[in-house]
């Protein structure tokens, strides 16, 4: 991957001049773009993702609550099977009570498979920090990074420059 | 007042980390010294027997459940923050939020001990897992004593991650704000976040959906923990009021501790332009609202038990109102339904001291609505020569206090290594820096 593409990075203080340079940059062509923030913005989040698909986070937890489900009931009925003993004059697989258990687990697989949805999704931990990021990104700044092709780094200068970047750097 | 802006919320945060002074340490050591005074009534206990706690026919219960069932219920102020009103978008939440979570894990592992120190030989606590073994025996899952730890280890559980997860971001910008070995810790909790676009869409569905996970949670907690009794035939417990009388108490409790918290965070720290008046309104409001549905709730807990025509309800009920334990009773009637009227007056919602009152008064009552709940009614059950009177040990009131140093011992290490108020929520607050000041400031 080296040399075949050139990442520019603009530095913003405000959020109006940040959507203006991503709308820039998305009409002009340049789609492979990340954008850091110090907080999630709406502003800057409509236009982002735009053109992406949801998150697939939820369906990491959508089988994380089916499996939680089906492991309570499984695990209750299953053991009690294991000593037939009745008590109170109930079934020995008495569903009503199980349905805590199960309930219980479906939140709590539910949960861990969201909390690795979101690690496996959002790529972390990352051991070592991308070149574009500063550690002004997690303070009050915005960061626009855009990946290009050589030679087109000029024009993206002009536009994050012309949006009102505070500094624009070739990483 | 002029509104932070995004650099002031970094500064603000880190500065509640800087070195402590003396003051700190002399609170760490008092907490350290009532804690070590705890651990060895305990090792008293196990060394001698759980006959030291004052157990005896038909008090099995006592001090320790009446305890685990109070830290339990703090703990819910915390998730409740944290997840149901991040669902309903109560955006004074977010200056709370952090120290409330903490003080929800802290009063978890606090709760936890209790059922193991109650179990006397702690060391087979495990016998309550379900684990294959030779004997084919499992726990039996119709119990809600097996619920209970499903529920709390669940609870534990998912409120870890929440925590942790709402930490990663705040931690990030710790990392890169500060410097040496302090620099390094951080960078390996924030495991490399960097607030890219990608990173943020999957952690703001992540979060959403663990609030939308947790809410179901924090109500089924306690409801079962209130199954513990009500699925007893104990006069005094069986009753389907139980789940919702808990549940409410619990919230009750916990904004109590929540302020009891937070008042002093705010003053030492000086996070006034964060914890604002609103804030502290807020919270009043809130024990007020609890406190007179739990008022409410005292009310039907007495109704039905005379309306019920069933002599041995009303025998316990006329015992608890007016014997051995009637105090207790008028204590918590006190504490829990009368202090709290306070907050209908506009300043006393604002002010601190006022709040600070009624919180620990709120927080005695609530530990002793458990006290009555369980020692009394155990006390007067169907059988005469069944009926026992309680007087709590020394070992089990070392244990009750120590658990409390524990408690402040975690909260006060918490505060100084980790941001206690949660940078990434109170950025999102505040107005987005615009420089086209005419677009539009609030999103």
């Amino acid at each position: 991957m080296v040399g075949s593409t050139e990442t520019i990075v603009g530095v913003f203080a405000h959020v109006d001049t940040t959507v203006r340079a991503l709308e820039e940059l998305k009409a002009k062509g340049y789609h492979d773009l990340t954008v850091y923030t110090p907080v999630p913005v709406h502003e800057i989040e409509d236009v982002v993702e735009r053109d992406r698909p949801v998150s697939r986070v939820r369906l990491f937890t959508l089988l994380g609550g089916l499996t939680g489900a089906f492991s309570g009931f499984m695990l209750t009925i299953w053991s009690a099977m294991q000593w037939n003993l009745v008590t109170g004059g109930k079934p020995i697989a008495s569903i009503p009570p199980f349905v805590v258990i199960a309930f219980e687990l479906t939140i709590l697989f539910g949960g861990i498979a969201t909390l690795i949805g979101m690690v496996v999704l959002g790529r972390l931990p990352k051991l070592r920090p991308s070149p574009a990021f500063d550690p002004r990104f997690t303070r009050d700044r915005f960061g626009v990074a855009v990946h290009c092709v050589p030679g087109r780094g000029g024009s993206v200068r002009e536009i994050l420059g012309a949006a009102g970047a505070e500094e624009v750097k070739t990483v | 007042m002029r509104p932070p802006t995004f650099a002031d919320v970094n500064r603000d945060v880190l500065r509640t980390l800087e070195p402590p002074g003396n003051r700190y340490f002399a609170w760490m050591c008092v907490v350290a010294l009532i804690l070590s005074a705890g651990i060895l009534f305990w090792a008293g206990q196990v060394w001698w027997g759980i006959g030291m706690a004052g157990k005896r026919v038909p008090q099995m219960w006592a001090l320790y459940i009446t305890t685990f069932v109070f830290w339990i219920g703090i703990g819910h102020a915390g998730t409740l923050i944290s997840a149901v009103l991040y669902l309903f978008r109560a955006r004074w939440r977010t200056s709370i939020y952090r120290a409330a979570e903490a003080m929800t894990i802290f009063a978890v592992m606090t709760a936890g001990l209790f059922p193991l120190i109650h179990a006397g030989r702690m060391w087979f606590a495990y016998f309550l897992l379900p684990y294959p073994n030779q004997r084919y025996l499992w726990p039996n899952f119709r119990s809600p004593l097996v619920w209970d730890v499903f529920a709390i280890s669940t609870y534990f559980s998912i409120s870890t991650v929440f925590f942790i997860v709402g930490l990663v971001p705040d931690v990030a910008a710790l990392r890169d704000a500060s410097t040496g070995w302090r620099r390094r810790i951080y960078a390996m909790l924030a495991l490399g976040w960097e607030g890219s676009d990608t990173q943020w869409r999957h952690y703001r569905r992540a979060y959403g959906l663990f609030a939308a996970l947790a809410t179901p949670l924090v109500l089924s907690v306690h409801s079962v923990v209130s199954w513990d009794f009500a699925m007893a035939l104990v006069p005094g417990w069986h009753s389907t009021l139980f789940a919702p009388f808990f549940v409410d108490g619990a919230i009750f409790s916990g904004f109590a501790m929540v302020a009891v918290l937070v008042l002093p965070m705010r003053h030492f720290f000086g996070l006034h332009a964060y914890i604002q008046d609103r804030h502290l309104d807020a919270i009043s409001k809130l024990i007020l609202v609890t406190g007179l549905v739990l008022t409410y709730f005292y009310v039907c807990e007495i109704f039905t038990s005379l309306y019920s025509g069933d002599h041995i309800e009303k025998a316990s009920l006329f015992w608890k109102v007016t014997k051995t334990y009637a105090w207790a009773l008028w204590l918590m009637y006190f504490c829990n339904c009368v202090a709290p009227l306070v907050f209908f007056v506009r300043k006393a919602r604002t002010n601190p001291v006022v709040i600070y009152v009624v919180s620990i008064l709120v927080l005695i009552g609530m530990w002793f609505e458990r006290f009555n709940i369980i020692v009394p009614s155990l006390g007067h059950g169907f059988y005469p020569y069944a009926w026992g009177i309680f007087v709590p040990s020394a070992t089990d009131t070392g244990i009750l206090i120590g658990s409390f140093a524990w408690f402040f011992l975690l909260f006060l290490g918490f505060i100084k290594v980790m941001p206690s108020l949660s940078i990434v929520e109170v950025k999102e607050t505040l107005p987005p820096p615009m420089r086209d000041k005419g677009h539009g400031g609030q999103h």
